[in-house]
Order: C-alpha cells, then structure tokens, then sequence
C-alpha cells in the first residue's frame, strides 16, 4: 500500500482567536480563518478547486461554506467526532494526492456557545454507546467518560489519589503556560498546581481544570500538490503521514479491554509512523499537538504514542519532558485546554500550531530547530475511539 | 391444597425519618421512618425487584402475573405486561392488573386462588407494589413508604395453605385519589377509624371465625392492614389477640406501602412461624378480606429466612431535601447540558428483548458472551451465529467507574461503571444505590431493573448495576 509520503504540501493557513465569540458567526469565523490561509498561501479564493468543511454542529453540508462565495465548485461537509477538523484536511490531502484537484482547501469550524449549553453531549446523546437506538445508555458526560481512565490508570498502577491528582494539575499548568504565550488561545492565563487541585470535582480524578473549554472557532489549510509548492511560497510544510484509526466499540463490549490506554491512539499513532518512516518518535518528533480534552487523555497519549513507557508517563511528567524546553514540547500552543475544544476545529488548529513552528514563525513559543511534527485527535473514549494522527515535516524529504 | 408457594419483598435502600420531616416543616412528628423508591424507581421496577427474588430459584413455570397497585404508572397501558417482560416469563404467560383498591393486592390474591383450585392454572404470581405520595406537611406525607412484595399461589410445595377466606365490600370513602390528584386525600381520621375500618374488619374476621368455631387463641399469628398505627394497635386490642400473636405492621420502619403492606407483613410473619401454625390474615380498602391460612413443613426449605428483617436493616437516609427532588415536591433547574433525544418507541420496541429482558447474545463460534445482540462477533468476527444470553440474573465485578457531578440525575451525583459479568459478557451502564464515596474497582455487583428518564410521556426502563447485597 503506497502511502501519503511527500505528495502533498500546505502551503498557506488561517485560525481565528478561540473563545466566546459572541459577536461572531459561524460565517464570520469561516471568513476570518480562510481569509488568513488565503492571505498565507497567496491564493485567491477563484483558485480553490475543492473544499472540505468539518463541522459537528454548526452546519449541514458542503453549503456551510457559502459564506466564501467559492462559486460551483466540489464541497463535502464531513463529521468524524473529535476528529472532524484532521478529518476535513484528510480529505483534502487525498484528493491532492489522487490528482483530483491541484489546490484544495480544509476548514473546520464550530460554534458551540450559540447553544447556551456549557458543555458537550455524552454517549446516551450523541449515540456514542453499544446500546442501540432505544435510547438506554448511560447518562454520563463526557469528562465521565474519561474519568473511567482515571479511575482505573491510578487503581492499577497503585497512584496514590493525591499523587495522581498531582500528576494530572502539571498537564494543566504546562499547557496553560503554553496558552498564556499565544494571543489566539482561550484562555491566556497561568495556573498554579494549587489552583488546580482545589478547583471542584467534576468526574472524580477530573476537576474543573483538568477539563477543556467550551469554545468557538475555525481554521484553515490550503494544500497543493508537493511539486507545485514552491511556487507558493519558500517554507511548504510537507504531508508526512495521515491515519485515521476506528475502533468497534471493543472496551464497552470486552472484558480484555483494559480501560488504560486507548487502542486507537495506539494503532493509529503505529499506522502514521510507519508511514512517515519514524521508528524512535520521542526523538524524532520535535513537537506534538495532542488531544487534551481532559488531562488523564494526555497523561494515557504519553503511552499510547510511545512517548513514554506504558506505566511510565509518571516520570516524564514529573521530569517536565513535555514542557516548552522539554525533550518532546506538547501542545506548545496551549491546547485544548487553553483553546477549548470547538470540534472541527480542533484538528486544524492543532495543525496551525505545528504549521507555524516548523516555519519559525511560533513566537514567543518557539521550539529550537522543529523538523517533525505530530497532530493527534480522539473522538468518542476508551474502546469507541475514532483516532487521527497526521504527521507533517518542513523537509520536502 | 392451594396456598402460597413463595413469598418475597422488596424494600428499597433508601429511608426518611419522621425527625427529618419534623425538622423541615415542624409540628407533629410521629417518628420512625418510611421507605422511599429511588428516584429511579416505581411501583413497577419494584415490581420487578419482588418478582425476580420470587423466580430467582424457582423451577415452575408461571402461568399468570397479576400486578396490584394504586399507583400504577401508565393510566393506560398494563404494569404486568412491562413486569413479566423484565421478570422472563413466557409469552403465554396470562397478565393483568389490579388497580383502585388498597385491597388490590388480596383482590388479586383472592383470584390467584380460584385460578389454581378451579384447574385453569398451575403457578399464578402476585405482586404487589405501591409509592403512593402525601402532600407536603401532610400526616400522609409522614405515613406512606414505598414498598412491593411477590406471592406465588400454586398447589405443589405450598408453605402456607389458604384453607379458607371471606370478603365484604363496603363503599366508604376514607382515602381516595381523583384522575388529577398527585398526593393521598383522606377523611377526617376519627371517622375513617371508627365509621370505616374498624367495624368492616370486625365484621370479615367475625364471620370467618364463625364459619370455622375458631377464637382468637386459636391463631398463633393474625396479620392486618391498617391505615396507620394508631387504629392497627385499636383494631388489635378490640379483636381480643393478645399482643405477642400481633404481627408488627412495620410502619415504624417502612410507612404503610399500600398494596404491599399486607404482603410484606404476612411474608415477615411467615418468617418466625412453625409447621402447623395458624394464621389470620386480614386486607383492607373498600371493603376486607380476611384468610385463614395453614403454614406447612415446606416452610423449613425457604431461603434466607428471616427475610424480612435482614431487608429492613439493609439502608440509607436521606435528607428531606432529597425527596423532595424524587417525588418532584420542588422544581430544580434543569441541566444545561444538552438533552437525551425523544424517545423511540419503535426503537424500544424492535429492542424491547435486550432493554427489557436484558438479552444480548452468546456467540456460537468463540463462546464470548456480548451485550447487546449485534450481528457480528465483537472477538472473532464471526457473522450471524449467535444464540440469546441472558444477563439480568449474573452478577459482576465493577471494572471502573466514574462519579459524575454533571450527569442530569434527581440523586447527584451520576455513578457509572464499566461491568463484567461473571462468565463474560460487559456492560458499561449506570449504578444505583450505591454510596460514591464507596465505589471501587473490583466491587462486586448485580443488576436491578430501573427507570432511567421519562420522554414523550414514556418511562425509560432500563438495568443498572448496584452493589450486591446478599439476601
């Protein structure tokens, strides 16, 4: 199987701030991130042969995107969960490659504050449970769902509760330091480990600032075909690797499903390395984009992408190995945590981050020499997981 | 003869002490406690609670469910159907039920008798279930619990023989509820004591013992509804029984639960009774019933005897501000998080053998017990080649779990886990009756019927996992 290696380039990308934007439409996010990629790329909007927009909520089909006037032109609105804003891009990247189109645009947008709720739907909403259609799955929300890891990670690995709450607060603090650095994230703010470990309890080890944000947002990619990307501009950012892995509900449904570790991320992070040709990624991924909807799924990422030893993820925490200045930074631009977590935009934006690092152009945030970078989603928990990783360098290779 | 082949209760966990309700409205306070449903309870999950307990080691087949209440859930649509489903009884299984009366559950009982003497039927189970709700600061309010209990009328194993009953109706009006009525009305209580109650019962037992030359000394036990305790302990006194032969009517402990009183407390005097003991029972509402009963060697085979007492011990108090959220007594605000959709009821009914029964499937190729039934094998792959595997009845171990302050739940806050059952199969589902702070992995559980939310104007039934508590 011939993989997605060096055939395609982004080579222009817009991300709007996140946050509570109330004086914002869908259309105007929409707008302001394809604007900025537009602007980046120097394409004009009568370039685009093709377009994918990623939305969960804030729309239905490829019309989504009228607000770009992109007349009569192919669009394709596409949902996978969490996934949906790597999953717009996926799209746009295989078409590139398949020679479909030459320039084709990836947009993921959501606003999820128009719905007056304060957070996301659980399994028995979203219909993200075994249990059929007869509406009888559990309740819960979604930082329940993750508490389940947790509650299981610590009991197994005997993590005293304190220690383990302990543990998750650094995740917190580090992104938030990330976040405090970057003008577009939701929350600019420091945390201290204190303030973390007194916030209120949520879903037990999970507090209110173990949990991301509820936030609005979009962002955008132009991609090209390898070959024609200098012609763009001099610093392409090349397709390395693009995986999408789907479990079948196994961790609801089996008993040997060990609810500490998520064997999509571990398959899918697998696929993605084997196809950007990375045997060691703690050394040879410069920076990581992960998805930290709730910091005990950081803490369980260390391990299901090899960044850790299973069981390990302990010790690299505590030795600040996924800090800014740290062996592997980790979501270096704040993540989640800092940018909320607006659905399809999330995949985008964590591409945006990485985007932007490999150029140099990341600030105040800035890792030294950047060669490799990862972006990583998961949708829906543990065994009914939906896992993307793309991974991206700025050698044409 | 024909009697009772079984007799099991069920209680719920939870109790509000009359201290508790004094303490939130003052004036009188008639103390004890009462059992309260879980606010995902009803009178038919503790239907199912009862009827399950009955079937749990019972090798019969049960021709007939009759379900006796006053607090039926559906004005129309049968309670019994919904319970037999949850129970596993064969469809031809003949159901029905008995409503409108505090005498329901011996009006059914009564019917249960003629069923097997007359020949039509082998094994009839009775159940009986009440919560009926007082207005707030209502002497009702400090009176009614919550309860149900299941009998199976049958002639083979009979542990107690019905040898002979007598019934009067009486229309007097003495404690009612109107299509519109949410909470318990009654009359004055002098009248409904010394004009209803007293003299109708007086009358049924007077005329049984006639029939039968017995006395008071004949019986070692005599089992009566009341409506509280103060016209029990009159009525008891005025029948000439002395008080040792009085069976407790428990309300100290439980409140008066309705239809399920009279079964509860004739299952707690069965519990200390010998071979060859003579029992009265009596039932009240709208007339009485009174039966003579003869309690046989089988009553040495039952299981976990004292049943009833161990059942009593086993709870957990709540605060008054707790049932005020489950009987829907205020208005909370509602979550901000977004809704479940509208219920399905053409999914509910394609699914109703998983969601009700609890069905999921083995599979025939790799032997890996899943739930619910899918078409292809989660281990294996293997398409199509299934058998049905029941999982209501098999206990597990908590996997996980997480406790869920968001969860929209009348009792926060969500407890949720990952179950697997013994001999396999896993479930991911809601637990109940549990204390949060005492949840842990590796904590064995057990299934129990419940009502997980209400749409459309449907009630959700649903299995959660909960601690096992023995018995």
């Amino acid at each position: 199987m011939e993989g997605i290696k060096d055939k395609v380039a982004i080579i222009g990308m817009g991300c709007t701030k996140f946050g509570e934007l109330w004086d914002k439409g869908v259309g105007d996010l929409i707008v302001d991130a394809a604007y900025e990629a537009f602007e980046d790329a120097g394409v004009e909007p009568n370039q685009i042969d093709a377009a994918w927009i990623g939305t969960v909520f804030s729309g239905l089909s490829g019309i989504t995107l009228a607000p770009l006037r992109l007349s009569y032109i192919p669009i394709t609105r596409v949902e996978n969960m969490c996934a949906t804003g790597s999953e717009a891009l996926r799209a746009a990247v295989y078409a590139v490659a398949a020679g479909a189109c030459d320039i084709a645009l990836a947009l993921g947008v959501e606003k999820l504050k128009d719905s007056g709720q304060t957070g996301l739907a659980g399994p028995a909403v979203v219909g993200s449970s075994t249990l059929g259609t007869s509406g009888v799955a559990p309740g819960y929300s979604p930082p329940a769902s993750f508490a389940y890891l947790g509650t299981k990670y610590f009991h197994d690995n005997g993590i005293k509760p304190e220690d383990g709450k302990r543990l998750l607060a650094k995740i917190a603090v580090k992104n938030h330091h990330n976040g405090s650095l970057n003008p577009k994230a939701h929350f600019q703010n420091e945390l201290t480990e204190a303030q973390v470990l007194k916030a209120p309890i949520v879903a037990w080890p999970l507090g209110l600032l173990d949990c991301c944000g509820v936030s609005d947002g979009a962002a955008a990619a132009i991609v090209t075909r390898a070959d024609m990307a200098k012609h763009f501009r001099a610093d392409p950012i090349y397709v390395k690797a693009s995986a999408i892995c789907v479990g079948a509900r196994e961790g609801q449904l089996r008993q040997d499903y060990d609810f500490m570790h998520i064997e999509e991320n571990v398959r899918g992070s697998r696929r993605a390395y084997a196809d950007a040709g990375i045997t060691e990624p703690r050394k040879e991924l410069s920076i990581a984009e992960v998805h930290d909807c709730f910091t005990i799924h950081e803490m369980i990422v260390y391990e299901d992408l090899g960044f850790s030893p299973r069981g390990r993820a302990k010790e690299d925490i505590e030795a600040g190995t996924f800090t800014l200045s740290g062996e592997l930074p980790v979501n270096t631009d704040g993540g989640l945590k800092c940018f909320g977590h607006p659905l399809g935009a999330s995949g985008l934006r964590m591409m945006y981050e990485v985007y932007k690092q490999l150029q140099g152009k990341a600030g105040a945030r800035q890792v030294k020499n950047p060669r490799l970078g990862l972006t990583h989603n998961l949708g829906g928990n543990a065994g009914t997981g939906i896992c993307s990783c793309f991974i991206v360098g700025n050698d044409a290779g | 003869m024909v009697g009772i082949t079984s007799i099991r209760t069920y209680i719920p966990l939870y109790r509000l002490s009359g201290d508790e309700i004094a303490g939130m409205w003052g004036g009188r306070n008639l103390g004890g406690e009462k059992a309260v449903a879980g606010c995902d309870e009803d009178s038919v999950t503790m239907a199912v609670g009862a009827g399950l307990d009955a079937m749990r080691d019972y090798q019969g087949k049960i021709d007939r469910l009759y379900f006796a209440t006053t607090t039926a859930p559906y004005k129309e649509k049968q309670g019994a159907a919904i319970i037999a489903s949850a129970v596993d009884l064969d469809k031809s299984c003949y159901t029905g039920d008995f409503t409108n009366s505090l005498r329901a559950g011996s009006l059914a009982l009564k019917s249960a008798v003629d069923g097997v003497q007359c020949g039509s039927a082998v094994n009839i189970l009775v159940i009986a279930s009440d919560c009926r709700v007082g207005a707030a600061q209502s002497t009702f309010e400090q009176i009614l619990g919550d309860g149900a209990a299941s009998i199976i009328i049958g002639s083979q194993n009979v542990i107690a023989d019905i040898e002979d009953g007598y019934s009067i109706f009486n229309e007097f009006t003495d404690a009612w509820r109107t299509e519109e009525d949410v909470f318990e009305r009654g009359s004055e209580e002098r009248f409904v004591d010394t004009a209803g109650y007293r003299p109708v019962v007086k009358e049924v037992v007077s005329n049984l013992m006639d029939r039968h030359k017995l006395a008071p000394k004949d019986f070692s036990k005599v089992v009566f509804y009341a409506p509280d305790a103060r016209s029990h302990n009159t009525l008891g006194k005025s029948l000439g029984f002395d008080g040792a032969r009085i069976q407790d009517p428990l309300f100290a402990h439980i409140g008066n639960t309705g239809t399920a009183a009279s079964f509860i407390m004739l299952a707690a005097a069965l519990d200390t009774t010998e071979p060859g003991d003579r029992i009265l029972f009596v039932t009240y509402g709208d007339g009485a019933d009174a039966f003579i009963l003869r309690v046989t060697e089988e009553i040495r085979k039952v299981r976990n005897r004292p049943m009833v007492t161990a059942k009593l011990e086993r709870k957990m108090p709540i605060r008054y501000a707790q049932y005020a959220m489950w009987r829907g007594l205020v208005r909370i605000e509602a979550s901000r998080l977004p809704e479940r959709p509208p219920l399905s009821v053409q999914c509910l009914s394609r699914e109703r053998k998983n969601v009700l029964g609890l069905y999921g499937v083995k599979c025939r190729s790799c032997g890996t017990p899943q739930y619910p039934a899918s078409r292809v094998c989660v281990v294996c792959h293997t398409k199509d080649n299934f058998e049905d595997y029941k999982f209501s009845h098999r206990k597990g171990t908590l996997f996980t779990y997480s406790v869920d302050h968001l969860q929209p739940t009348l009792n926060p806050p969500g407890v949720n886990g990952v179950v697997d059952f013994d001999g396999g199969g896993r479930l991911v589902c809601e637990l109940t009756d549990c204390d949060p702070a005492h949840v842990e992995a590796g904590m064995p559980v057990e299934m129990t019927f419940r009502k997980l939310y209400q749409s459309i104007g449907i009630n959700s039934y649903f299995w959660k996992a909960k601690p096992i508590s023995g018995g």
